[in-house]
């Protein structure tokens, strides 16, 4: 069993952080790194990135969007009581070395996974420039971890709610227009990685993305997660998660992600209809 | 049974048949489908062994289970006593009663069997094993004292269990690690409960931990810890047994459209998590309405037997060779057949189609005819040239059997590998390439059955005994 013990809501609780006992785990993970966790005996492994780890503590954190029932399930964990299964750490670390200007560029929850790298480009040394979006002031989360863990944070929401409004492709598009960069690191919804990367290319900047397909075992086990990468199949729990962003099928993952959309759907809601 | 002995002498008695659901109602569930002797049918099936001097049928079991012994005990009805003596040999009785290719194996090899149909070996030694489980629970190996050596077991598939089994019995501390978050390996995330019900793997692995063994689940040896770390943790030898587990797939455009699924995402959804109970668990599973199975072996028959039960309206075997090739148990294949698979032999799919949302609709298959024999000895399917036609189908899962997952090997150096992939183990001893670790099972051998992933986990101990004695 694995112990909460922290538990924040963040975006008008639609986000939420755990902090989780899991010594093994704390002691071992690096960036880029996730976790699978199951709450129960009738649960879903689910996939989270890790996004903060704690060695002395022996705790890992995660932050994650409300988006179904699994999900929903983790929201209503309380502090002091467990996950029945946690596992990992699982997939490629992040590749970290002094290289220069690093863009790290994070979106939704995307931002919480791009914590820990962020953190660590610059403690390599790296010029750590930081941009993080929302639709709306509301659902920016992590704004002052962010900060600290980068040279220069800028903000971007979609309605102008706070810092710039726009996407965040038009602030990476000031910045690579103003100066020379050497890696673009983009986490978020699949379109905003699709057109983070695009727009890299088009200055000639390597990016990494990190790819979220639904998993299994996380293991290399069953292929659940494969996605196509340079016109190869890979399998993104051990290949990745993360990947070349110029070299991915976005529009397949995109597809992919849907698999199960009709009962992720009714599962969802007979799970809220059982909670009131 | 009064006149059983003349009737031995007048005629020679027929091969018990074995109980089972009726193809029409198992088809909709996912009970156990052969329902097991009961204990008049067991004796009576006993008394067809010849009792035989020189055994063929011990030759043909790769633990060599004291079968004329265990079978008279049984007709003793001293089943207490025949439960003993096949632990003596097979610490898994209950499961390989169940699974054993036993037409290849001590079946094939009966003197019975050369003339009418082979004693049951398989359901007398299931019949055994359960009634041991279901009669005196008590009954169990003794818990032996420590001797302060300890070995780590990584992977808790058959071959792990065995080597934990025999170890704990010699008086090691033995800890198992597994990733997954239950124990059990392809038997409980593979092999389907109609086929072999998780009660039984879980009672098994149970008894392990009473006598001591130590799981460890969720522990990804590679990610989680190394093989060298358990070394500095203080493990005096490991075990590596973690089976296949990397999926083939054919490698045709179209691939990745949903719907497709390797059968080992497919039966893990299914059986690991359950989600023939869906909604009832969170994990969910497609169903298929026209399944698609894509192979001929043990995975293949289990795949589509899964798919019918989840409610498919038709599923359809499609296998590059003939019948004669599959690689599938007789039973299972019978099985299947009874339950209304369809069997689509000598094709072999080109390419997969799909709609503007990604999903599969359909594939594209070739006809094939048998030439020269391949190096597996089999006759080598080849295209006939424009005979493409097309499938309708909304699942196809892919069962074209697995390779060696590298997860593990990747991190352990020091363990050759071959050419494959899989680990370079001394097939006497299951000794590696790097002191103090073995290996045996799937990994080593590439994919195969249970009864010989515990034969190389019982070698294994041996040895593991002999280097913690005597050094390596
Ligand atoms: C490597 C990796 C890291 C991730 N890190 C984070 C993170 O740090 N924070 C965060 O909020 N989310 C993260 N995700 C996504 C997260 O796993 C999904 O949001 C979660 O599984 C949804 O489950 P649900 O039952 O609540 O929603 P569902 O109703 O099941 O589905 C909602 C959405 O989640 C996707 N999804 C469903 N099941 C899975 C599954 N088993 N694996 C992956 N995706 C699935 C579906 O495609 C769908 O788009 C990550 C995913 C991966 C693969
Ligand atoms: C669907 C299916 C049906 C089958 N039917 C039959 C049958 O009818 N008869 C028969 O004889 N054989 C059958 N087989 C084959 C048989 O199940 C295997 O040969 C046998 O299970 C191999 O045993 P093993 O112990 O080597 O590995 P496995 O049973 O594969 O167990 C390996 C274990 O190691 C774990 N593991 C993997 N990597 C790691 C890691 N890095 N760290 C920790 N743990 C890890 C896995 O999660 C797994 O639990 C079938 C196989 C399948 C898939
Ligand atoms: S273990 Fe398998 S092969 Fe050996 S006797 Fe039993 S059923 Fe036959
Ligand atoms: S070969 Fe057949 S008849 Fe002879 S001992 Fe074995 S099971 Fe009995
Ligand atoms: S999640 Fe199963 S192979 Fe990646």
């Amino acid at each position: 069993m694995f112990k909460i013990i922290k538990r924040e809501e963040m975006a008008n609780g639609t986000v939420i952080l755990n902090e989780i006992e899991a010594p093994l785990i704390a002691g071992k993970a690096l960036p880029g790194q996730f976790i699978i966790l199951k709450a129960n005996e009738l649960g879903e492994r689910i996939p989270l990135t890790m996004a903060d780890t704690n060695q002395e503590k022996g705790t890992i954190t995660i932050i994650y969007m409300v988006v179904g029932k699994s999900t929903a399930i983790f929201r209503d964990l309380k502090v002091g009581e467990s996950y029945q299964d946690v596992i990992g750490p699982l997939g490629k670390a992040t590749h970290i070395e002094k290289i220069g200007t690093v863009v790290c560029v994070g979106g939704g929850t995307g931002v919480a996974v791009l914590h820990p790298i962020t953190r660590a480009m610059k403690n390599a040394g790296n010029n750590v420039i930081c941009i993080i979006g929302s639709r709306n002031k509301d659902l920016l989360i992590m704004e002052d971890q962010m900060r600290a863990a980068s040279n220069e944070l800028q903000i971007c929401t979609d309605d102008g709610s706070y810092g710039r409004k726009g996407f965040v492709t038009d602030a990476l598009k000031d910045i690579l227009e103003s100066q020379e960069v050497a890696q673009v690191v983009a986490i978020g919804p699949v379109p905003m990685m699709k057109f983070v990367s695009l727009m890299a290319k088009e200055y000639n900047v390597p990016a990494m993305v990190s790819l979220n397909p639904i998993m299994v075992d996380g293991t290399g086990m069953c292929g659940g997660c494969r996605v196509t990468v340079d016109g190869k199949t890979k399998f993104a729990c051990v290949d990745g998660p993360e990947f070349d962003g110029h070299k991915v099928d976005y529009d397949e993952l995109m597809f992919r992600l849907q698999a199960y959309t009709d009962e992720e759907k009714s599962s969802y809601q007979a799970y809220c209809q059982s909670q009131e | 049974m009064p006149n059983n002995k003349t009737d031995k002498k007048k005629k020679k008695k027929l091969r018990q048949p074995m109980p089972e659901q009726k193809p029409e109602i198992r088809k909709h569930n996912f009970e156990e489908v052969p329902l097991g002797y009961s204990l008049e049918a067991a004796q009576e099936e006993a008394s067809r062994c010849l009792q035989c001097k020189k055994p063929s049928c011990v030759a043909g079991c790769p633990v060599n289970v004291d079968i004329p012994g265990f079978i008279k005990l049984i007709s003793d009805g001293d089943f207490s006593g025949a439960i003993k003596n096949l632990w003596g040999k097979n610490s898994l009785p209950a499961v390989c009663g169940r699974v054993c290719p036993q037409e290849i194996q001590c079946e094939g090899l009966c003197i019975v069997g050369k003339k009418g149909e082979p004693v049951a070996i398989g359901n007398l030694e299931r019949f055994c094993a359960d009634y041991a489980r279901e009669h005196d629970s008590s009954e169990m190996p003794p818990i032996v004292k420590s001797n302060g050596k300890r070995v780590a077991v990584v992977g808790s598939g058959p071959s792990g269990l065995t080597v934990a089994g025999d170890l704990i019995q010699k008086g090691y501390q033995v800890s198992i690690l597994e990733a997954f978050h239950k124990p059990g390996g392809v038997l409980v995330y593979g092999i389907p409960e109609f086929r072999l019900p998780k009660a039984i793997v879980a009672k098994e692995v149970n008894m392990l931990e009473k006598q001591g063994v130590k799981l460890e689940c969720n522990q990804v040896v590679g990610r989680s810890v190394s093989v060298d770390e358990l070394f500095e943790d203080g493990y005096d030898a490991v075990y590596i047994g973690v089976g296949a587990g990397l999926p083939r797939f054919l490698g045709v455009p179209g691939e990745n459209l949903i719907g497709i699924l390797s059968a080992n995402e497919y039966l893990t959804r299914a059986n690991l998590m359950k989600a023939y109970k869906y909604p009832e668990v969170d994990t969910p599973i497609p169903i298929g309405k026209d399944v698609v199975v894509l192979g001929a072996g043990n995975v293949a028959m289990d795949s589509a037997r899964t798919a019918m039960r989840l409610g498919a309206k038709r599923v359809r075997i499609v296998y590059r060779r003939s019948r004669q090739e599959m690689p599938a148990r007789t039973a299972e294949i019978h099985h299947a057949e009874e339950e209304g698979i369809e069997f689509f032999l000598l094709t072999n799919p080109v390419r997969y189609l799909g709609n503007e949302k990604g999903k599969l609709t359909g594939m594209e298959c070739l006809k094939m005819e048998l030439g020269e024999p391949d190096e597996s000895g089999r006759r080598r399917p080849v295209p006939i040239k424009g005979t493409e036609f097309l499938m309708d189908t909304d699942l196809a899962i892919v069962a074209v059997g697995s390779g060696a997952n590298p997860l593990l090997t990747e991190s352990t150096e020091k363990v050759k590998l071959n050419k494959w992939g899989y680990i370079q183990a001394d097939p006497e001893t299951g000794k590696t390439t790097q002191k103090g670790v073995w290996a045996g099972g799937d990994i080593v051998t590439g994919a195969a059955t249970v009864i010989l992933a515990m034969g190389a986990g019982r070698k294994a101990a041996d040895s593991i005994h002999d280097y913690l004695s005597w050094g390596w």
